[in-house]
């Protein structure tokens, strides 16, 4: 290729970018407000568009028979409730692995750890952020799940524990990233004062630091519960999908997700597939939920701190 | 004068069959005029004969443009019936409340598919009884002992609701008894066949046409479930494999439906395990 051409194509790209942009603040503020009114309609049609489709559900009356334990469609039993505490259950124990092993990695990556294998720990979480689902689910259908059938004598493999060792694998680098981009804002202005008082470096992590990225704290177990519950290729292809209340961590659990994922193909006529507008209805309050309540930690939090 | 006229035409047809690409056999000539496109979706189990077939068909027409979709037998109805595809498969028949909604579906059946208990191949168990299998099914045996195996709890491997697969195993094995809850449930043949492969106390249920070697399927009452004994009616646990449309069939989705239904489509529905209806 000659030189010349390379330049043309340049040149148009160069004027795009020297074009000056005669917009006002108020130009950008319209912009930036219409944006977000516009993902803010996103959510809110969505909503409507779930409550629209579970109403014929309200209609029959069968709206309280979702809250029941049993899932029998054939037997006329709708229930939800299994794969609502299975969905719980499955991702309140993948955080609470987690989320305790992405902390000790960012303390691990800001001083606790080498400092030469910080680098290459936080490249590896990197990494880890672009392997797909399916892969986890694999790898674990063909090592985690055998392993747990032949160690223990109850059932399986296919359980809550295998589902939700893979899922803390899944979520593990949101957690991470989040905690850690946030410790990255506060450890430069605060460790140099930390140093000069005398302070240990695992006092300044735990007393100082960690307070400090109290946010990123928050917004990666809120983030991290959200993926955990919104996964679903994890739960339908290692949690077993049996429609049960859990008794032990060797059961084999159901999700909303896997439930939706296992029953859409069915007779879109049918009550059955009504009901699945329920299902993601109720994800959709439980994480919207979820992040509210944590918000409320939070203010909570900010309020103590601001009145001491 | 008439002499002429024949001679002429002899001449024209010879010109013909002599551009006609020689590959092109009998049975795919009904293509040979028509042009457009096929969109196909639905049932997992018909996905490979549409596809062969659809490959086979635009090789030698290539002015025809065929896809092919799964979803599942649900959404190969509602999409016929909205006119979203041409051709929306089932592995079950349409429901009633299906047909009232889509009142001009209309049905081709085309191939015959076994559903098979299966065990893992190191489960010493060859044959078991439609009450036992219900029995394991509804909970009241757990244990492989009561059945003639090992003293090791019963993995119980089952379907989804939407399954076609599941639903003529429950009727026609189980005799629409109760499945018990904590059954684990896979989401696909596939996921069947992996999961019953690896799992050395499990039973499951398959398609006939997804069976191989890394899986062992038991015999029913005594009958095994192989094609021959599917095609005699000595097995019990069968169910259809349908194509609808909506309302009659434009040409060329009529000319697709009738290869899959010819000889050359019966060879490869045969090819994949599943016996051809004719």
């Amino acid at each position: 290729m000659n030189p010349q051409n390379s330049n043309d194509k340049r040149y148009p790209n160069q004027g795009l970018l020297n074009r000056p942009l005669n917009w006002t603040s108020k130009d950008w503020e319209t912009l930036l407000q219409s944006a977000t009114i516009f993902s803010a309609l996103i959510v809110l049609a969505l909503f409507g568009f779930l409550v629209y489709f579970t109403l014929p559900l309200f209609a029959d009356g069968q709206f309280s028979e979702l809250f029941s334990v049993h899932w029998r469609p054939f037997h006329g039993e709708f229930g939800l409730l299994s794969m609502i505490v299975g969905t719980l259950v499955l991702a309140i124990s993948a955080l609470l692995i987690a989320y305790p092993v992405g902390l000790g990695i960012c303390l691990f990556v800001h001083g606790l750890g080498p400092s030469w294998l910080a680098r290459p720990v936080l490249l590896l979480i990197h990494g880890m952020t672009g392997v797909p689902t399916v892969v986890y689910g694999f790898v674990a259908v063909f090592l985690l799940v055998p392993l747990l059938r032949d160690n223990f004598s109850y059932g399986s493999g296919f359980s809550l524990l295998a589902a939700s060792l893979t899922l803390s694998v899944l979520i593990l680098p949101t957690v991470v990233l989040l905690i850690n981009s946030q410790l990255q804002q506060v450890i430069p202005t605060l460790r140099v004062t930390a140093v000069a008082l005398g302070i240990s470096r695992v006092q300044e992590l735990t007393r100082i630091s960690l307070p400090a990225a109290s946010y990123g704290l928050l917004a990666a177990a809120i983030l991290g519960f959200g993926r955990a519950v919104g996964d679903t290729l994890i739960a339908l292809m290692i949690a077993g999908n049996a429609a049960q209340i859990p008794e032990s961590a060797f059961d084999s659990i159901r999700t909303l997700t896997a439930h939706i994922a296992l029953v859409v193909a069915t007779d879109s006529q049918s009550t059955i597939y009504h009901s699945l507008f329920a299902c993601g209805l109720i994800l959709f309050l439980t994480t919207a939920s979820v992040n509210l309540l944590l918000h409320q930690i939070k203010r909570r939090a900010c309020r103590e701190i601001n009145d001491e | 004068m008439r002499q002429r006229l024949f001679q002429k035409l002899f001449f024209t047809f010879f010109l013909l069959a002599c551009f006609t690409v020689p590959a092109v056999s009998g049975e795919l000539d009904r293509f040979s005029t028509l042009q457009g496109e096929i969109d196909i979706a639905g049932g997992t189990a018909h996905i490979p004969v549409m596809k062969d077939a659809a490959k086979i068909i635009m090789t030698s027409y290539p002015q025809i443009n065929i896809t092919v979709a799964g979803g599942g037998s649900g959404v190969g109805v509602q999409k016929v019936g909205e006119g979203l595809v041409d051709i929306g498969n089932a592995g079950r028949p349409v429901s009633e409340k299906e047909r009232e909604k889509y009142s001009k579906l209309r049905s081709f059946p085309f191939a015959i598919d076994g559903v098979a208990p299966v065990v893992n191949p190191a489960n010493p168990i060859s044959g078991l009884t439609s009450v036992q299998i219900q029995d394991v099914f509804s909970g009241k045996i757990n244990n492989w002992k009561y059945v003639g195996g090992d003293d090791v709890r019963i993995h119980i491997y089952s379907r989804d609701e939407a399954s076609g697969t599941r639903s003529v195993f429950w009727k026609k094995c189980l005799n629409r008894g109760v499945i018990v809850e904590s059954a684990n449930i896979v989401a696909s043949n596939g996921a069947m066949k992996v999961a019953v492969s690896q799992d050395r106390y499990a039973l499951g249920y398959m398609s006939i046409g997804h069976l191989d070697n890394t899986v062992k399927a038991i015999k029913l009452n005594g009958v095994a479930p192989t094609q021959d004994n599917a095609i005699n009616g000595s097995y019990p646990v069968v169910r259809k494999l349908f194509m609808n449309t909506n309302g009659a069939p434009k040409p060329l989705v009529q000319a697709f439906i009738d290869y899959v239904l010819s000889s050359e489509g019966a060879g490869n529905i045969s090819g994949h395990g599943y016996i051809p209806l004719r």
